[in-house]
């Protein structure tokens, strides 16, 4: 699946036992695509051992800090953006 | 949903931060130096590294500074590939 | 920096003021050297690497790109080939990526995970970066984070706060003080600080 600057995106909250990269704090969340990085090897199978083929996308998205916690502090614009692979992201109307 | 325990973004504190800052040790830097050397020569990528890290107990790794973590987990990835047998280092260190 | 000996016999001995774990990464070193896992020169050469890193390689990106828009522009569409354009070491990093402030914008930068941080051109981290109350806080109560460290930021500048969980390495440009027009490049480097490019303060204003 891949994405575009301005698509909506959801963080897959889907349980992940082993090394991987998507934050606790972003699962399932919506935000948005705000640029799409290069492909990577994939830091999830690298870290046991393997090659990390086939690479996969990254992409930064950005949230709404006020969506991310119920009682943020801050202004309604303030944004988090973190790098998330293609693999953690689902398309959100 | 549990967090492992690296994974640190939000999670519920309300410490400040601590500005103070040190100068990097010479057993600081030999650790980095040692798991740079490790990377590139295929021993034991940072992938594996941040797992090993990963794997410690919840209090462990709050306590420990910065670079134990890292020797925690070179020896834990080291000792999982066969690199450092059971109880060598410790063998070594009470030589 | 203190010296780094490695070349007496080895016996993992330390100072009376090193933690206990430096005998063990001693130990370490040793074993890996004899195993033929570390090779002792390539050692040197990353601790060399590593000591030899400063926030000045950073601090010149970023003040070429407050004298040089063009520079400035290309700075922010890959910073790793702006860096190598100066004869800057970007570091090993495939990809580093400048993030500017402006009049509307500041960011803030944090690895929420670890410790991701462009070494390379800002030297290694400081301890608070690596810290958990800063990992934790820099994305749930940032402005306050920001306020610890000296700076509030006016309610009409949108904070955005950057988790970099990836392989990207991010670096901030941040504003040009006011009263600097007749600064040269250099003399606009030394207002130009590691914390500033991390997103946590602004530059030094001029003298």
């Amino acid at each position: 699946m891949s994405f575009a600057p301005g698509d909506t995106v959801r963080v897959s909250s889907r349980a992940h036992e082993g090394h991987h990269r998507a934050p606790g704090y972003l699962k399932g969340k919506i935000g948005t695509v705000e640029r799409v990085h290069d492909r990577f090897l994939n830091p999830e199978t690298r870290a046991y051992g393997k090659d990390g083929e086939p690479a996969k996308r990254l992409y930064l998205v950005g949230f709404e800090l006020g969506d991310l916690w119920p009682t943020y502090r801050g202004d309604a614009d303030d944004r988090l953006v973190a790098d998330v692979f293609e693999h953690w992201l689902e398309p959100a109307s | 949903m549990e967090r492992a325990v690296h994974d640190r973004g939000g999670w519920p504190t309300d410490a400040p931060v601590d500005r103070s800052e040190h100068e990097l040790a010479d057993w600081e830097l030999l650790m980095d130096a040692i798991v740079g050397a490790l990377s590139r020569s295929g021993a034991m990528n940072v992938d594996e590294l941040r797992r090993g890290i990963e794997s410690m107990e919840p209090a462990a790794y709050a306590a420990a500074a910065y670079y134990e973590r890292w020797l925690f987990a070179t020896e834990t990835i080291l000792a999982e590939k066969g690199l450092l047998a059971s109880g060598e280092l410790d063998e070594r260190l009470s030589r | 920096m203190s010296g780094y000996h490695h070349d007496h016999p080895h016996e993992p001995v330390t100072a009376s003021d090193e933690p206990a774990v430096a005998a063990r990464v001693r130990a370490l070193e040793e074993l890996l050297l004899e195993k033929g896992v570390v090779d002792r020169d390539e050692l040197r050469q990353r601790i060399d690497w590593l000591v030899s890193r400063t926030p000045a390689d950073g601090a010149r990106l970023v003040a070429r790109a407050w004298l040089d828009e063009d520079f400035k522009v290309r700075l922010l569409a890959d910073a790793r080939q702006a860096a190598l354009e100066l004869d800057v070491d970007p570091g090993p990093s495939p990809v580093v990526v400048a993030l500017e402030n402006t009049d509307d914008v500041h960011h803030m930068v944090v690895c929420t995970l670890c410790s991701c941080y462009p070494k390379a051109l800002l030297g290694p981290p400081p301890d608070w970066y690596k810290s958990l109350p800063y990992r934790s806080r820099a994305v749930s109560d940032p402005r306050c984070v920001l306020r610890e460290f000296g700076l509030t930021l006016e309610d009409d500048v949108e904070l955005r706060v950057v988790d970099s969980t990836a392989d990207i390495r991010y670096l901030v440009v941040p504003r040009r003080p006011a009263g600097t027009d007749d600064l040269d490049e250099e003399a606009l480097a030394a207002l130009v600080t590691r914390d500033a490019m991390i997103g946590v303060s602004q530059p030094l204003a001029p003298a």
